[in-house]
C-alpha cells in the first residue's frame, strides 16, 4: 500500500482502510482527505463525467465535524472521515437523485435510503452521487441521460454499467469507496472491467429501502471498491436487517472483514462453472481467469468442475422477470406527484400529461424494457412467460444447491470481454445483454458474487474473475477474494491499478 | 335519469324474468396505521397531511404489512364461516391512474385470504309478520390498499366530464380494506333489492360487533358494488351483468337493484343486449346512468408482489382468533327474542330502530323486557325523533330507564308522572328517584289527603255522583279528573276510585 503523508494526490491512492489508519494516528484529517478527492473530482471528472452531482459542501461540513470529534476524543466508527460516492439510483435527503434519466432530472428527495443513513451515521462523508445506465437498465453506462462516463484506463471505452461511474470514480482514484447495486452484474461486470472490486451481496443482506426499485426480486445494493478488504468494511456498514424492507433478512452472517484478512484457502473447494468458459469469453479473459485459478491451487485449494445446466437458460428468464417487475415498478413515474410533467398544450388530462410525460422522460432502453415487460405480464401471457422464467428460476436456484454440496464456491470469468468501445454495442440490445451472462445466475438465485481484478487482458484492459457463494455465505468471497488479492498483487508487484494510465486532467 | 332507459315495471319485470345478483363489498379497516406504511389511518380534514413516502409511493419506498390489519382480516373471513388460506400472497393490480400513487394497487388475486363462506340474511317474510332468510354464498375476502381520491373541480356535476382540472388527496391512499365478493345470488325474485340491501346491512352491523370498522356508509368505510343480471328462469344461463359502484346507503342499494332490474327487463323485452358497464347510481332520481363500458377482463397484469413475503397464519393463530369473537348480531338477536318473548315483529322493530343495546342494558338493570321496549321504541323513541338523534345519543341511560321502571312498578308514580320525571332526566336534572324524591312527586297514598280531595269532587258533581249511583259506574272518570288536577297529577287513581265507590256504597 502507499504510505501516507505529504500532498493531497498521495491520499487517493490510499485504500480506505489505510485512511482511515491515518486519520487514527494523526497522520491525516478528514477534512484533507475530504478535499484531496474533491479536487481530484475537480481535475479528472470533466473527462471521466462519473459524478452527475458532487456535494462539496455536505461532504466538507462532515469531514470537519469528525475531525471535531476526533480532537474531542470521541470514539468514532472506523471508517469515520473516509468518503463514499453513492450511485445516483439511491436516494439521499436534500440531494438530486436522477437514476440517470430526465424523468427525475432535478427531483430532491424527501428522506435517506436505510444504507445513506447508515453511512451518515459512521460520519463518512458523502462526495456525490455518481452516473449510471438510466434506471439501470444497461452494461455500459451509456443509457443515461447525463452522458456516458468513460472508462479511466480508455477514456474512449465503457466503463461497464448500470454502475460505470461508481467503479469509474473508484478506479480514477476519486473515491476510496462507492456504492453500487446489481441487478444483473451492476456492480460485478463494471468491477471487471475497470480493474475494481465489485460485490453483489446476498439478496436481503442490504436494505433495499431507499434504492429506486428497477426488479424488486433482483436488486440488491453492495460495495465498489480497490481492494476485498474495503469491499468488507463498507459491507459491514450498510449491511443488516431494516424493518422498513421486508425482504431483508435478519442476521444469520459471519464476519466480512475477519474472512477478507484471513488470506488462507487451504481446502477450500473452488467449482469451475463448465457452462460459463470457453465459447463467448475473450482468450486472454479466459487466460487470465486460469492463472488465478493455478495460484489459488498453489497455495491449497482444490479446483473441481462443477456443471450448472440449467444457467443456459438464466439470460432468457432474467430478461423476462426483470423488465415485467421494472415495467410494474417505473409505472410511478407518470408527472403527477414528483419529477418531470409534460403538459400537452391541447387537450391535457392525466393520461395524456402521462403520456407525454413519460414519452418525453424515458430513454430508448427504459421504453423498450417496459414494453417487453407489460407484454410479458398481459392476460394470457403471463403462464408463458413471467410463469415460466420463474420456474427457471427455480432450477437455476437448485443447480446452485447441488454445486454447492461439493464445492465451496464457484468461479468463473466476471463478464465475457474487456471493455468495449463507446457506441459500439449500444444498437445491439442482444450483444449487451450478453455482458451480463456471468452475472445474472447469482441475481436469479439471491446468492452472493463479488468480481476482483485477474489481470490485464485483450487490449491491456482489465478482466475479472468472478466467485459465487451460498445465500449468506458471503464470507465466503471475502476470504477467497482477499486471499486471492494478495497472491495476484504479489505476482504483479503492485496492485493492478498502478498500471492505469495517468488522466488527463483539467491541469493543475 | 337517462332519458333513453326503457323501464319496465318491477313486478312485471320479476314475474317475467329472474333476477342475479352479485355484491362488493370494501370495508375500511379500523387500524391505527395504513396497510402498508406508518401514515395515520385517520379522517383528516387537511388534504395531503396522513401520509409518508411510502404512502406516496416515492421512488425507492417499500411497503410493510400491517399486522392488526391481517388479523381483522382473518376475523371478517371467520364471521362469515370462510375458510381461511393457509399461506397466501399479494399481488400487483396494475392500472395508470392519479389516485393511485404507484399506478398498481397491493391488492390480492388468485390468493384471498379467506375464501368459500356464506352468510344467512334476513328480511321480513312478504305478509310482514314473520322472517325470511337467505343464505348468500361467500367467494372471497381479501386484503388490499385503498385509493386516494380525486376532486373534480370547475364542471357542473362535481364528475369529471367539464372539470377543468383535478386535485388529488392520498390520505386515504394506503388505508387497509377488506373486499368481500358474493358468488351469484339467485333465487331472491321479488324479494331482490331487500336481500341485496339486508345483505349489506348485515355486514354492516358485524363489522362493528367485530370492533373491525367504524363501519359507517355515509362516511364511506363500507362500500357496495351492486351488480345485476336478468334470465329467463332459473335454468338459464346467467344474463350479461352491469355494475353500480359506491352505491353508498341501503335505501340506494335497494334503488338501484329496483331501476337495474327495470332497466334490464326494457332492454329484453326490446330484443336488445344488456351492456357490460360501470354505472353510477343517481341519489336525485334513483337511477343509474353509465359511466364507462367496462370489458369483462380488464387486464390487470397481475402478478405477486415481490416486496412483501406471503402470509401464512398458522392454524393456532386462526384459532386463537376464532375462540376470542364476539357473539355475532343474528346469533345475539336469536338468543334476545327466545330471551325476551317478543314476536318477529317486534323484534325487527325493535332492531330497525337501534333499540336492541338500550333495551338489553336496561334489562340488564332489572327491567323486563316488555317495560324496556315499552320505553325505548316509545316515549323515547319520540323525543330522538324530535331532536334528530340516534336513541343512544339521549341523555338518559338504561340504568335510569330501569329505575323509572321500578317505581312504577313500585306504585310510587304513574305512568303520567313518569313521563314528567322523564322528561326531567333528559333535561339533565338526575336519577329518577332523585327527582321524585326532591320534587315531591311521589304518588299520593296518604288517605286523608285522597279523602279530602274526593269530598270536594263528589260536592262539585252532584250530577255525576247521581249518574253513579245510578247505576253508571263508569261515570266515575269524570271525576278523576278533577282530583288528579287538584293533587296535581299525583293521587294514586286506584285508592282514589276505592274510595268514590266506597262513599257512594257503590260496588265497583
Amino acid at each position: 500500500m502507499n504510505s501516507p503523508g505529504s500532498g493531497s494526490a498521495d491520499l487517493t491512492r490510499l485504500s480506505a482502510a489505510a485512511m482511515a489508519a491515518a486519520m487514527a494516528d494523526g497522520s491525516a484529517s478528514a477534512e484533507e482527505i475530504a478535499r484531496a478527492h474533491l479536487a481530484r473530482i475537480a481535475d479528472v471528472d470533466g473527462e471521466l463525467n462519473a459524478f452527475l452531482h458532487v456535494s462539496e459542501d455536505d461532504a466538507l461540513a462532515t469531514a470537519r465535524d469528525v475531525d471535531t470529534r476526533r480532537a474531542a476524543g470521541e470514539e468514532l466508527h472506523p471508517l469515520a472521515g473516509v468518503p463514499v460516492a453513492v450511485k445516483d439510483v439511491v436516494v439521499t435527503a436534500g440531494m438530486p437523485t436522477t437514476a440517470g434519466s430526465r424523468i427525475l432530472e432535478g427531483w430532491i428527495p424527501p428522506y435517506d435510503a436505510t444504507l445513506v443513513e447508515r453511512l451518515r451515521a459512521a460520519r463518512m462523508p458523502i462526495l456525490g452521487k455518481t452516473n449510471m445506465d438510466e434506471f439501470a437498465m444497461g452494461s455500459s453506462t451509456e443509457t443515461s441521460a447525463y452522458g456516458p462516463t468513460r472508462n479511466p484506463w480508455d477514456t474512449d471505452r465503457i466503463p461497464g454499467g448500470s454502475g460505470g461511474g461508481s467503479a469509474a470514480a473508484v478506479a480514477a482514484f476519486e473515491a476510496p469507496l462507492a456504492i453500487g447495486t446489481d441487478t444483473g452484474g451492476s456492480i460485478r461486470q463494471p468491477g471487471a472491467v475497470t480493474g475494481t472490486v465489485g460485490m453483489k451481496p446476498t439478496y436481503g443482506s442490504v436494505s433495499r429501502y431507499g434504492l429506486i426499485a428497477m426488479a424488486s426480486s433482483l436488486d440488491q445494493a453492495g460495495p465498489v471498491t480497490r481492494t476485498v478488504e474495503d469491499a468488507a468494511l463498507l459491507h459491514e456498514v450498510i449491511g443488516g436487517h431494516d424493518v422498513r424492507d421486508s425482504t431483508s433478512l435478519d442476521g444469520g452472517f459471519a464476519s466480512f472483514t475477519e474472512a477478507a484478512r484471513l488470506r488462507d484457502v487451504k481446502g477450500l473447494r473452488i467449482g469451475v462453472i463448465e457452462e460459463l468458459e470457453g465459447e463467448g469469453f475473450a482468450p486472454e479473459v479466459r487466460a487470465r481467469f486460469t492463472e488465478s485459478l493455478a495460484l489459488l491451487e498453489q497455495a491449497g485449494a482444490e479446483i473441481v468442475r462443477v456443471s450448472c445446466p440449467n444457467f443456459r437458460y438464466a439470460l432468457g428468464a432474467y430478461y423476462l422477470i426483470m423488465p415485467s417487475e421494472a415495467s410494474s415498478n417505473l409505472a410511478k413515474f407518470d408527472g403527477m406527484r414528483f419529477g418531470l410533467r409534460v403538459v400537452p398544450e391541447d387537450h391535457p388530462t392525466a393520461e395524456s400529461v402521462m403520456k407525454a410525460t413519460r414519452g418525453q422522460g424515458f430513454g430508448a432502453e427504459v421504453k423498450r424494457r417496459i414494453l417487453l415487460g407489460t407484454y410479458a405480464l398481459s392476460a394470457g401471457y403471463y403462464d408463458a412467460y413471467y410463469g415460466s422464467a420463474q420456474k427457471v428460476r427455480t432450477l437455476v436456484q437448485r443447480d446452485f444447491a447441488a454445486a454447492f454440496e461439493s464445492v465451496d464456491v464457484m468461479a468463473s470469468p466476471t463478464a465475457p470481454t474487456v471493455a468495449f468501445r463507446i457506441g459500439e454495442k449500444v444498437d445491439d440490445p442482444m450483444a449487451m445483454y450478453m455482458n451480463d451472462i456471468a452475472t445474472i445466475p447469482a441475481n436469479l438465485a439471491g446468492t452472493p458474487g463479488i468480481s476482483i481484478p485477474s489481470g490485464l487482458a485483450e487490449d491491456g484492459l482489465p478482466a475479472g474473475i468472478q466467485f459465487l457463494a451460498p445465500v449468506q455465505a458471503d464470507d465466503r468471497l471475502y476470504r477467497v477474494g482477499g486471499a486471492l488479492e494478495a497472491l495476484l498483487e504479489d505476482s504483479w508487484g503492485g496492485p493492478l491499478l498502478d498500471r492505469a494510465p495517468e488522466l488527463k486532467g483539467a491541469g493543475k | 335519469m337517462t332519458a333513453a332507459d326503457t323501464l319496465v315495471p318491477f313486478d312485471d319485470a320479476t314475474d317475467r324474468y329472474d333476477p342475479v345478483l352479485g355484491i362488493e363489498v370494501h370495508v375500511e379497516l379500523g387500524t391505527a396505521t395504513k396497510m402498508f406504511d406508518g401514515a395515520p389511518n385517520v379522517f383528516a380534514a387537511e388534504p395531503n397531511t396522513a401520509i409518508t413516502p411510502v404512502s406516496l409511493g416515492l421512488p425507492g419506498t417499500l411497503p410493510v404489512l400491517n399486522a392488526k390489519a391481517v388479523e381483522y382480516a382473518i376475523r371478517i373471513g371467520l364471521a362469515l364461516n370462510c375458510e381461511i388460506a393457509e399461506s397466501c400472497r399479494f399481488a400487483r393490480k396494475q392500472y395508470f391512474y392519479p389516485d393511485l400513487t404507484k399506478n398498481f394497487q397491493t391488492s390480492q388475486y388468485d390468493e384471498p385470504i379467506a375464501h368459500d363462506g356464506f352468510i344467512d340474511v334476513e328480511i321480513p317474510s312478504e305478509d310482514g309478520d314473520g322472517t325470511e332468510i337467505y343464505r348468500v354464498e361467500i367467494e372471497r375476502a381479501h386484503m388490499e390498499e385503498d385509493a386516494g381520491k380525486n376532486t373534480h373541480v370547475g364542471g357542473s356535476t362535481g364528475r369529471i366530464h367539464g372539470a377543468t382540472h383535478s386535485l388529488v388527496d392520498y390520505n386515504r391512499a394506503g388505508v387497509p380494506l377488506v373486499e368481500i365478493v358474493t358468488r351469484p345470488i339467485t333465487g331472491t325474485g321479488k324479494r331482490a333489492p331487500e336481500v341485496a340491501a339486508a345483505y349489506v346491512r348485515t355486514l354492516r352491523d358485524i363489522f362493528r360487533a367485530l370492533d373491525v370498522s367504524e363501519a359507517r356508509m355515509e362516511r364511506g368505510n363500507v362500500r357496495a358494488d351492486v351488480n345485476v343480471s336478468l334470465r329467463a328462469n332459473p335454468e338459464a344461463p346467467l344474463g350479461t351483468r352491469s355494475e353500480t359502484k359506491n352505491v353508498n346507503s341501503f335505501r340506494s342499494i335497494e334503488k338501484t337493484v329496483r331501476y337495474e332490474i327495470s332497466r334490464h327487463a326494457g332492454i329484453l323485452d326490446e330484443g336488445g343486449s344488456v351492456v357490460q358497464e360501470t354505472r353510477h347510481f343517481h341519489e336525485e332520481d334513483g337511477s343509474t346512468s353509465s359511466g364507462r363500458v367496462k370489458s369483462d377482463a380488464e387486464d390487470y397484469r397481475y402478478f405477486p408482489e415481490p416486496d412483501l413475503v406471503p402470509v401464512a397464519p398458522s392454524r393456532e393463530w386462526v384459532e386463537e382468533i376464532r375462540s376470542s369473537l364476539p357473539e355475532l348480531p343474528a346469533a345475539r338477536r336469536r338468543r334476545l327474542l327466545g330471551e325476551w318473548g317478543f314476536t318477529d315483529l317486534e323484534m325487527r322493530d325493535v332492531t330497525n330502530a337501534g333499540a336492541l343495546d338500550p333495551i338489553e342494558q336496561t334489562v340488564a338493570a332489572g327491567a323486563s323486557a316488555q317495560s324496556a321496549r315499552k320505553w325505548w321504541m316509545g316515549e323515547l323513541a319520540r323525543t330522538a325523533r324530535e331532536q334528530d338523534v340516534e336513541l343512544d345519543a339521549l341523555a338518559v341511560t338504561p340504568a335510569q330507564v330501569a329505575q323509572l321502571q321500578k317505581l312504577i312498578d313500585d306504585k310510587k308514580i304513574n305512568d303520567k308522572i313518569a313521563r314528567t320525571v322523564l322528561g326531567k332526566v333528559l333535561a339533565g336534572e338526575g336519577d329518577p328517584a332523585a327527582i321524585v324524591e326532591a320534587e315531591g312527586l311521589a304518588v299520593v297514598s296518604d288517605d286523608s289527603v285522597l279523602t279530602a280531595a274526593v269530598d270536594q269532587a263528589l260536592a262539585d258533581n252532584p250530577d255525576v255522583v247521581a249518574k253513579i249511583q245510578g247505576g253508571k259506574v263508569q261515570a266515575i272518570g269524570a271525576l278523576i279528573g278533577p282530583i288528579m288536577k287538584a293533587t296535581r297529577g299525583q293521587a294514586d287513581a286506584g285508592r282514589v276510585r276505592e274510595i268514590i265507590l266506597d262513599k257512594l256504597g257503590v260496588e265497583g
